[in-house]
């Protein structure tokens, strides 16, 4: 039996979350199909259909998928799911939104947020935010499955050539009305996939005060996160919070500026390749976790190292 | 319009949890216990739509053992009018917990469930979206801001890449996100009062739902642990070590 994957995307393109996804339906094995439901959504098939892995993109463009509502998608999902062994979406805000919906109207449980494939049937998941790893094992005929995108390295975007196949509509049930969206404007890189991510705490004071990293960011190509206690001090919009309750990033480069430590954001990025701390306290529970530390006040030593990576690589 | 909130007693979110020599969990005995902080979110909400008027009840439900008549007697404390605490032993996953509260939505009929988006201990993120499947509702998840008007509610849901607006019909389900609010400590008077706020006790028997677990944990482990790193003296010698050593910057 086949593998579907719920596809994230922007009906233009598929998001780098998929390829994640992607990567941990191969590890399950058996022939991977990825299901592209939106509106207007060929460019994001055909997209799925060059991914290394995928056997089959199967496409529902219809206007009641044009906002992934979880009430119009759970149907579709469902109707799907029971000719196959597992489904597996991104744990992104749409893939943790309807998955859930549908594995209730399968009776199945949902195994959330996995890290590893141990088997088939059997997967490894953090709880307590990261503080722990269970191991479980599903029971049931289908297994509705979240992935963490850091848990698997993405599958190759190019190189495929899947057949398209289309899936009808099942209809707008109604319940639900997209009204509108506000998205950050962001030049940078997204967080979840940035190769650097640098990340400001409470110590930056100031929501102004990001600029001495954005500037850093932009010579670096990184992307510009934040601890929970800035985003809650009103510096930086949510959507910039690493953590627990934000993202969780694990990129090959994390650099915490002003960022104390506490165990929800280091649940968050304390997967990442290489970790950088600047904090200024010595005690900071950010140092534990941190590859290279500095000890110093970051509105010195931020300007410094803006300055010293301006000059480029010394011969 | 009568609000049933679901409040979960987990493993305080100051507590560092340590994973048990057996492999079995993590310690739960003399650990502090405190409410979900995210279904502590959901209280202060129905509180406030009270508050404002376009409540009439708010009912906090717990399912788990004794204890969690607790967990109740907080949200009562904080405001809510009525409890309910369907009284289980043993590992209860999501898909049992939504079968639950459909059991207890169905007897009290309310127009609206909050639930947290996720409990902080097994880190789920699924019994609001399951209840909502269940019940055949709209679900408004990781909600920061809550309208109900008439017949329908409009919901601001924390999406990957900012914000989103809803509209959901009622009755519905909300799961809350960080900043719909801050929740209020209770006061001593209203801790008292609590006291004599009356807690129903329910079962899974009475309620006709199967609570057995689908998913078995094989095991619990701790993550690997880090190597721990050096000090750096200054921003050159940072740049140079991320450069030769680590070989992350150009």
């Amino acid at each position: 039996m086949s593998i579907l994957v719920l596809a994230e995307h922007d009906n233009a393109s598929i998001k780098p979350a998929t390829l994640n996804a992607v990567a941990a339906a191969r590890k399950i094995g058996g022939p991977v199909e990825v299901l592209v439901a939106g509106h207007a959504c060929t460019g994001a098939a055909e997209a799925a259909a060059k991914v290394v892995g995928v056997a089959k993109v199967l496409i529902a463009d219809a206007p009641e998928y044009a906002h992934a509502l979880p009430e119009n998608l759970a149907p579709l999902l469902v109707d799907l799911a029971r000719s196959r062994s597992h489904v597996l979406a991104a744990a992104t805000t749409n893939g943790k939104n309807v998955m859930p919906r549908v594995a209730a109207l399968l009776d199945v449980a949902q195994i959330s947020e996995i890290v590893e494939v141990t088997s088939p049937d059997t997967f490894i998941r953090p709880i307590y935010a990261g503080n722990a790893l269970a191991t479980v094992q599903s029971k049931d005929p289908i297994k509705i499955i979240t992935v963490r995108m850091t848990g698997f390295d993405p599958a190759p975007a190019t190189g495929g050539s899947a057949p398209i196949e289309k899936v009808a509509g099942k209809g707008d049930v109604g319940l639900s009305q997209f009204k509108g969206q506000e998205l950050s404007k962001n030049e940078r890189p997204e967080l979840t996939s940035a190769r650097i991510v640098i990340s400001g705490g409470r110590g930056m004071q100031s929501g102004d005060n990001f600029k001495l990293l954005e500037s850093v960011a932009d010579k670096l190509g990184a992307a510009v996160g934040a601890s929970r206690a800035a985003v809650d001090a009103g510096f930086v919009p949510n959507d910039y919070q690493v953590g627990q309750t934000g993202k969780i990033v694990a990129p090959d480069l994390y650099l915490a500026v002003g960022i104390s430590g506490a165990i929800q954001h280091l649940a968050g990025m304390k997967d990442s390749k290489v970790i950088v701390a600047i904090n200024k306290d010595e005690e900071a529970p950010i140092f534990q976790v941190a590859d290279y530390g500095l000890v110093a006040d970051l509105f010195k030593a931020m300007p410094e190292l803006d300055a010293e990576l301006a000059k480029g690589r010394r011969p | 319009m009568k609000v049933l909130v679901a409040v979960k007693r987990v493993v305080d979110f100051n507590v560092k949890v340590r994973v048990k020599a057996d492999k079995t969990g993590v310690e739960t005995a003399n650990v502090k216990m405190s409410m979900n902080p995210f279904d502590e979110i959901g209280v202060e909400e129905a509180i406030r739509l009270k508050e404002a008027g376009k409540a009439s009840e708010v009912i906090a439900v717990s399912i788990g053992i004794a204890q969690a008549q607790e967990t109740i007697r907080t949200a009562l404390a904080m405001g809510a009018d009525r409890g309910i605490h369907v009284l289980t032993d043993g590992e209860l996953q999501p898909l049992a917990v939504a079968k639950l509260l459909k059991a207890v939505v169905e007897k009290e009929q309310p127009k609206l469930v909050i639930l947290g988006k996720q409990a902080i201990d097994d880190d789920c993120n699924q019994t609001g979206q399951m209840l909502a499947a269940l019940l055949g509702w709209p679900q408004g998840t990781f909600v920061s801001k809550i309208a109900p008007d008439g017949d329908s509610m409009t919901v601001t849901r924390e999406v990957d890449g900012g914000l989103e607006t809803v509209q959901l019909r009622l009755p519905a389900i909300v799961t809350t996100d960080l900043r719909l609010n801050e929740p209020r400590y209770a006061s001593l008077p209203n801790i008292m009062k609590a006291k004599k706020k009356p807690i129903e006790q329910l079962t899974p028997a009475a309620l006709g739902v199967d609570v057995a677990p689908r998913l078995a944990t094989l095991k619990v482990e701790e993550p690997p642990k880090r190597k721990s790193g050096v000090k750096v003296g200054s921003v050159a010698e940072l740049v140079e070590k991320l450069r030769t050593e680590a070989k992350v910057i150009p």
